[in-house]
């Protein structure tokens, strides 16, 4: 890449209030589907909480002192930030964009790209709001809250959604078709599934996969933040986490909002 | 008075250039027709003129104001009716209005009751709160146009507003044109009728290969390139060879079968014409803006 595209793509978005017009057009319409909206986030965790935290947590052994279905009931929240945001600024994002041209539609009027592209975003990281808070509903029910820090996972759930949406428009942002969301699906989504200390502690990984972990992958950061917010145990490893999150979003919305400003703008 | 001015306006991708350093201008309260075959250029310029596409050179204002530099101004005062249906699916008729309203930041009650017009107008009432599937392409159509209107344009963008319609719906978005141009809008329209264009505009505009070639009232237009009448008789070698001699001057186009005379003889040569060499299948008619735009971009399909 020359030097200019490089800089051109860290431009500074100019954005105003009408931002939130578009997020509003995304809010009603999922006032309009909330039934459909809600029952993933609520049914997913007690699947999840009953079949690997009743049945498979039999077979564990406690983990840092924590029973296993303690363990993974954090992880559950942040999986949620995680899906909601990204299917939401990739699938979401690219229906509107390309098959109902709502895009074109808005910035016919005093909206700009920039605006609607971060309007999305910030829809993105509401949806992981909504979601999330959810899946704490269902893990409140099932006991598994033991501090009062909890109350701060909503403001958690935004920020890292935001961070998720802004990976996520990057993504369609060089998406050609929408069939090109399964390479990130199951080679970025899947594996941080898996593998950011979800559902075993990072520390069963080998060092280089656990260095890996925490290097790149946002879920890692997601987690410890989740985790210690239910659990109520602040350690130094969540200003890191912190401090990744703080840097990568700023990156990534920026960075997001060019691309997809340059795929659009011909 | 001069509503937008273009000077040598250009758009260029990387394997062709879309507009060639175009020269026109808009008067205020007038209605002016892009005309031209697809790939012409006309959408291109109208999506610089609501500042959809950024001009790649030339100069490009909106009652004065640059595209590239104030493009929310004159986006407030632009309504446009693009091409491709872009409806929101995921709302009713009403709330398409209402929420297409909230972008230009009209108060909510003032967006309902212009929206209401609106659907009064357009003859889509019974229709509020359908969602956007359910409609036929004529009704989407007016709804399109209604929300172009929502914030009550100066200036109206209209791309190919009755591509596929019936004529009872052409009949009808014609009738509401001349009514908004009654109102004082000022309409830019690109259509691929000419009758449409001879029936709306004042003035158009015929792009070919990116470039303006030629301009004026549609009247003016046919007097200029085709005259008053046109001659159509049936093909044969005798006949062409009269016609040849009768004509000298005449332009004798041949098309499936028929011969078509086109001379800047004034009305009724053509009729004293016949009496004299009665010709099968002949018939006179008044030339038209049809006649104009084949002659000046030829038979030649595009793409």
């Amino acid at each position: 890449m020359k030097p200019k595209r490089v800089t051109s793509s860290f431009k500074l978005p100019r954005l105003t209030y009408r931002v939130w017009k578009v997020w509003m057009r995304d809010f009603d319409v999922f006032k309009k589907t909330w039934k459909v909206n809600f029952f993933p986030p609520l049914l997913e965790p007690i699947f999840y909480l009953v079949a690997l935290g009743f049945g498979l947590g039999q077979f564990v052994q406690k983990i840092e002192g924590l029973s296993y279905i303690q363990f993974i009931a954090p992880a559950l929240v942040a999986i949620s930030i995680m899906y909601s945001s990204f299917f939401e600024c990739t699938y979401g994002s690219f229906v509107r964009m390309y098959y109902q041209k709502t895009f074109d539609a808005i910035i016919s009027t005093p909206i700009n790209i920039e605006e609607v592209i971060a309007g999305e975003m910030l829809w993105g990281a509401t949806r992981s709001l909504v979601s999330s808070s959810i899946v704490l509903c269902v893990v409140a029910a099932f006991g598994l809250i033991t501090s009062p820090l909890f109350l701060l996972i909503p403001l958690v759930a935004f920020f890292c959604g935001l961070m998720f949406s802004a990976i996520a428009m990057c993504f369609t942002s060089l998406a050609p078709s929408i069939d090109f969301f399964n390479y990130p699906g199951f080679l970025f989504i899947t594996p941080m599934f898996l593998l950011s200390g979800t559902f075993f502690p990072l520390t069963q990984l080998p060092p280089f996969m656990q260095i890996f972990a925490n290097a790149v992958l946002p879920l890692t950061h997601t987690v410890t933040l989740t985790r210690a917010l239910l659990l109520g145990n602040l350690e130094t490893q969540l200003l890191i986490s912190l401090a990744w999150i703080a840097i990568v979003t700023p990156v990534f919305f920026i960075l997001s909002i060019n691309l997809m400003k340059r795929k659009l703008i011909k | 008075m001069v509503l937008i001015r273009a000077e040598n306006l250009t758009k260029k991708y990387d394997d062709y250039v879309a507009v060639d350093s175009i020269n026109f201008e808009v008067f205020k309260g007038e209605c002016c027709g892009f005309l031209g075959p697809n790939g012409a250029g006309k959408t291109t310029t109208i999506r610089m003129i609501h500042c959809f596409l950024p001009v790649a050179s030339g100069k490009l204002t909106v009652a004065g104001l640059s595209v590239s530099e104030k493009p929310r101004e004159i986006k407030k005062m632009i309504g446009v009716a693009p091409q491709e249906e872009n409806l929101d699916p995921d709302f009713t008729v009403l709330t398409n209005l209402i929420v297409y309203a909230r972008y230009f930041d009209i108060p909510k009650a003032t967006a309902i009751k212009r929206s209401e017009e609106m659907l009064k107008f357009f003859q889509l009432e019974e229709k509020r709160n359908v969602i956007i599937d359910q409609l036929s392409t004529g009704m989407k159509r007016r709804l399109i146009l209604a929300r172009a209107l929502i914030n009550e344009p100066q200036i109206l963008l209209l791309d190919e507003p009755t591509t596929g319609l019936d004529p009872q719906a052409r009949h009808m978005i014609w009738d509401k044109i001349r009514d908004l141009k009654k109102q004082g809008v000022t309409i830019i329209l690109t259509t691929h009728y000419m009758d449409e264009a001879a029936e709306l505009c004042d003035r158009t505009l015929i792009m070919d290969h990116g470039k303006i070639i030629e301009q004026g009232a549609p009247a003016d237009l046919v007097k200029k390139h085709i005259g008053d009448e046109v001659l159509e008789v049936d093909y044969n070698d005798q006949t062409m060879k009269t016609l040849q001699e009768k004509f000298p001057e005449a332009r004798l186009e041949v098309l499936s079968d028929r011969i078509r005379v086109f001379t800047m003889q004034p009305h009724g040569v053509f009729e004293r014409f016949l009496r004299k060499f009665p010709t099968s299948g002949a018939t006179i008619r008044n030339a038209n803006l049809e006649d104009v735009f084949l002659k000046l971009t030829g038979r030649m399909l595009r793409e």
